[in-house]
């Protein structure tokens, strides 16, 4: 652990004023709780929010797995990862199942979560009503009288123009019968493991400055019509590394010919598998 | 039930800043009525129809709206959220400039159906055929339901928007000069479709116009508005063809015989 910083970067009363705001989040399940966002040393849009989340409920005891795009050695992952180790001095893992802390963009492990861990994701845009409504002042209202009806004219749009529901990633989902959510850019596959999780997850929205949670256990249900209902993407093929057809697959052009390679986008899930 | 009136509105006042917009205007309108509001620019007939369709807050009068079930209640002092929760689809708004009214960024059909979906339409097909029907109701090629409102005339757009705004069969409609800024044969069209409907759907519709043409065509009772005051009201062809307020006698005797 470097000398000079305070653990885990922020100041002490920068995490509490976060700590406050997850639990109120934690206290109103997918409601957006405004914090006053600081400044880290890495831009916007780099998971700003869920460092802040992360820095914020982390402690000594804790091992820190970080993901970008189900990897845990891609670059943002990786340096997010050494930011943690050594600002706070933890330990940290790609092993999903001995994390205590999980801070993700993009994915949800394809090991199932347990009772004691925390998801933290990093969002870039936190208001699922953004694309319908450009102000502010209306969506909040529109909010607080769960006027959420409209949301329903994009998914006619992708009905209507393609013949299902095309929207892959960052599917809107209700929480507990109450709160229109965006889950972060998530594959539409991982939104089944959102509902009733017994994990604790976190958002953390930086640039916009909200953050909301997902208590363990709640309800949360993608939208979808009575007769197109919602369902996850399936693949023909199997991971060209571990033969899963279970999990979320990248499709990866692996050379100028075009030739196609799926392989498990969770680099832990595959790497097991394997072993 | 007949004889109590829809919409009673009561002394309803409105000032902006120092000036006055509506003074102390009542009136009451019965089920498939048709009322029309016709007065120069600036004698404060839009705001009156904001004032009914919970835009703006007024000063001081009651808005008394009879609801489905026949529970009467004022619009002026209805929290925010009952007004949502009781007016969902009670209420329907035609707007001058199809653009505000319209969501230009989907298509035709979603347009059509977005109220219905706001209302808890969750069976897609169900609400594919609704909005078909509404196209044809509207005499719109049904081909063109996956089609942006950009991509239509003017005269196509306004009738979009009227499909939009009957299509939750609401029991009140207001209407901002419906026809105005189209061609004279479009408009023309366009009452026709607008009688036709009212008449049919039994629907009551406040419309607001300068155009003593279209209130001729298309309303029962006419109300006469001049710096925010009610001058003169009633029934139509009496206004009209026998006028008794100076200013409804230059009104009427400035229009243009063709």
């Amino acid at each position: 652990m470097s000398a000079g910083y305070n653990f885990a970067y922020l100041d002490e009363q920068t995490k509490r004023m976060i700590r406050r705001a997850i639990l109120k989040g934690v206290a109103l399940p997918g409601y957006q709780v405004p914090f006053a966002g600081r400044e880290m040393p890495l831009p916007y849009g780099w998971g700003t929010g869920g460092i802040q989340v992360t820095a914020s409920i982390i402690g000594p005891e804790d091992r820190l797995k970080v993901i970008d795009q189900g990897a845990d050695d891609t670059t943002n992952a990786v340096s997010i990862r050494r930011f943690f180790a050594k600002t706070a001095g933890v330990a940290t893992t790609t092993r999903t199942s001995e994390a205590s802390i999980i801070q993700t963009r993009h994915r949800i492990p394809e090991t199932p979560l347990r009772a004691g861990q925390i998801m933290v994701f990093q969002v870039p845009i936190p208001e699922p009503l953004r694309w319908l409504e450009p102000r502010e002042s209306v969506s909040r209202r529109m909010h607080a009288e769960t006027d959420y009806g409209s949301m329903h004219v994009k998914l006619y749009e992708d009905i209507a123009r393609l013949g299902r529901i095309s929207t892959a990633y960052d599917y809107p989902v209700m929480v507990n019968g109450r709160y229109l959510m965006r889950p972060s850019p998530i594959p539409r596959f991982d939104n089944p493991k959102l509902d009733r999780s017994p994990a604790l997850m976190l958002f953390g929205a930086g640039r916009e400055k909200r953050i909301y949670a997902l208590p363990p256990h709640t309800p949360v249900k993608s939208l979808d019509f009575e007769d197109h209902p919602f369902a996850i993407e399936r693949w023909t093929e199997r991971c060209a590394r571990c033969g899963s057809n279970t999990s979320f697959l990248d499709e990866i052009v692996v050379d100028d010919r075009g030739t196609r390679r799926f392989i498990c986008s969770d680099t832990d899930h595959c790497a097991e598998r394997r072993a | 039930m007949k004889d109590q009136p829809l919409l009673d509105v009561e002394g309803l006042t409105k000032r902006f800043g120092d000036r006055t917009a509506c003074q102390g205007v009542s009136f009451a309108l019965w089920p498939g009525e048709v009322l029309g509001i016709v007065g120069e620019s600036g004698s404060g007939k839009t705001t009156l129809l904001n004032l009914v369709a919970g835009r703006l807050a007024p000063e001081a009068g009651t808005i008394c709206f009879r609801l489905g079930a026949g529970r009467v209640v004022d619009l002026a002092r209805l929290p925010e959220t009952e007004r949502r929760r009781l007016l969902r689809g009670e209420i329907g708004f035609v707007h001058q400039n199809p653009r505000d009214g319209l969501r230009l960024t989907v298509s035709a059909g979603a347009n059509i159906g977005e109220p219905l979906m706001a209302a808890g339409a969750r069976h897609y097909g169900t609400i594919r055929n609704a909005a078909r029907a509404w196209l044809q109701r509207v005499e719109m090629e049904e081909g063109r339901i996956d089609d942006l409102p950009t991509t239509f005339s003017g005269g196509m757009q306004q009738r979009l928007q009227i499909a939009r705004a009957l299509v939750s069969e609401p029991r009140l409609v207001l209407m901002d000069e419906p026809t105005g800024g189209l061609d004279v044969s479009v408009q023309a069209k366009l009452l026709d479709l607008l009688r036709r409907l009212v008449a049919d759907l039994h629907i009551a519709a406040v419309v607001v116009t300068h155009d003593l043409g279209v209130a001729r065509l298309l309303a029962h009772r006419l109300m006469v508005m001049q710096r925010g005051a009610v001058v003169e009201s009633g029934v139509t062809d009496q206004v009209l063809d026998d006028p008794q307020h100076p200013y409804t006698q230059l009104l009427v005797s400035s229009v243009l015989a063709a």
